[in-house]
């Protein structure tokens, strides 16, 4: 079986596709696909300034981390990484980083979206708004679809 | 003994609406359930009434995982209260 450990970090600072790639895949001939979904701040046609990502230390690490070692159990999985930012985070700038390698691209589409799914509504995360035109921002309401879409992992 | 230590965590706009963003707090024995604990905060004045006028939408996590609001919240050190979660 796969000894690979996932790659949790949580920070405040940017980070690097290509290099995240090449940490995983680098000096490895064994990989033939790797999937990264990358999640950006959206200015919602004009309407934001900035997001504000407030976070539980130490739960954020755990509990991504759970969702990270249940995507390694789950697909045979050689690499796998999870970068989610934290802090105030502007329209155009990264939020979130999910890179997926694997023998084949099955595994590695599949583990990157069960990730993704887990962490909208699992990882301890609330965005707030800042608006363009400098008005107080509300907090971003949880999607109802969001934990709809845990059902279609659920076994 | 008739009350146990706990400290509680708060988030985003439970946070904002407590006014803090925790503290430790001597919570009854017979306050046994997560349901317990927030029916028992939400009596302790208008800050915590206003937070959790709807306990129902609260999510609460006891020592960094996530619980329903059936389990016991004996032996636990940390408790957190927050809103749905919006990460991803």
């Amino acid at each position: 079986m796969s000894s690979v450990t996932s790659d949790v970090r949580i920070q405040r600072e940017d980070f690097d596709i290509q290099s995240e790639v090449a940490r995983i895949s680098d000096g490895r001939a064994d990989i033939g696909a790797v999937v990264t979904f990358t999640g950006l701040c959206r200015d919602e046609a004009g309407r934001l300034s900035a997001l504000e990502l407030e976070h539980y230390p130490g739960m954020a690490e755990a509990e991504i981390s759970r969702i990270a070692a249940e995507a390694v159990a789950r697909w045979p999985l050689q690499g796998l990484t999870v970068i989610h930012r934290y802090g105030r985070i502007v329209p155009g700038e990264n939020i979130v980083l999910v890179v997926a390698a694997s023998a084949h691209r099955q595994a590695a589409f599949e583990a990157a979206n069960f990730l993704m799914d887990y962490l909208k509504s699992r990882a301890p995360f609330w965005k707030k708004e800042h608006h363009a035109d400098g008005t107080a921002g509300e907090w971003v309401e949880a999607r109802e679809a969001d934990d709809e879409a845990l059902t279609r992992w659920r076994r | 003994m008739t009350e146990h230590p706990t400290k509680l965590v708060y988030f985003a706009w439970v946070r904002e609406r407590i006014g803090r963003p925790e503290e430790d707090i001597a919570v009854p024995v017979d306050v046994e359930t997560v349901a317990d604990l927030l029916l028992w905060l939400k009596g302790r004045g208008e800050e915590y009434e206003n937070a959790l006028q709807y306990p129902d939408v609260i999510r609460v996590a006891i020592d960094h995982e996530h619980v329903e609001h059936g389990e016991r919240i004996t032996g636990a050190r940390e408790i957190a209260l927050f809103p749905p979660m919006t990460g991803g």
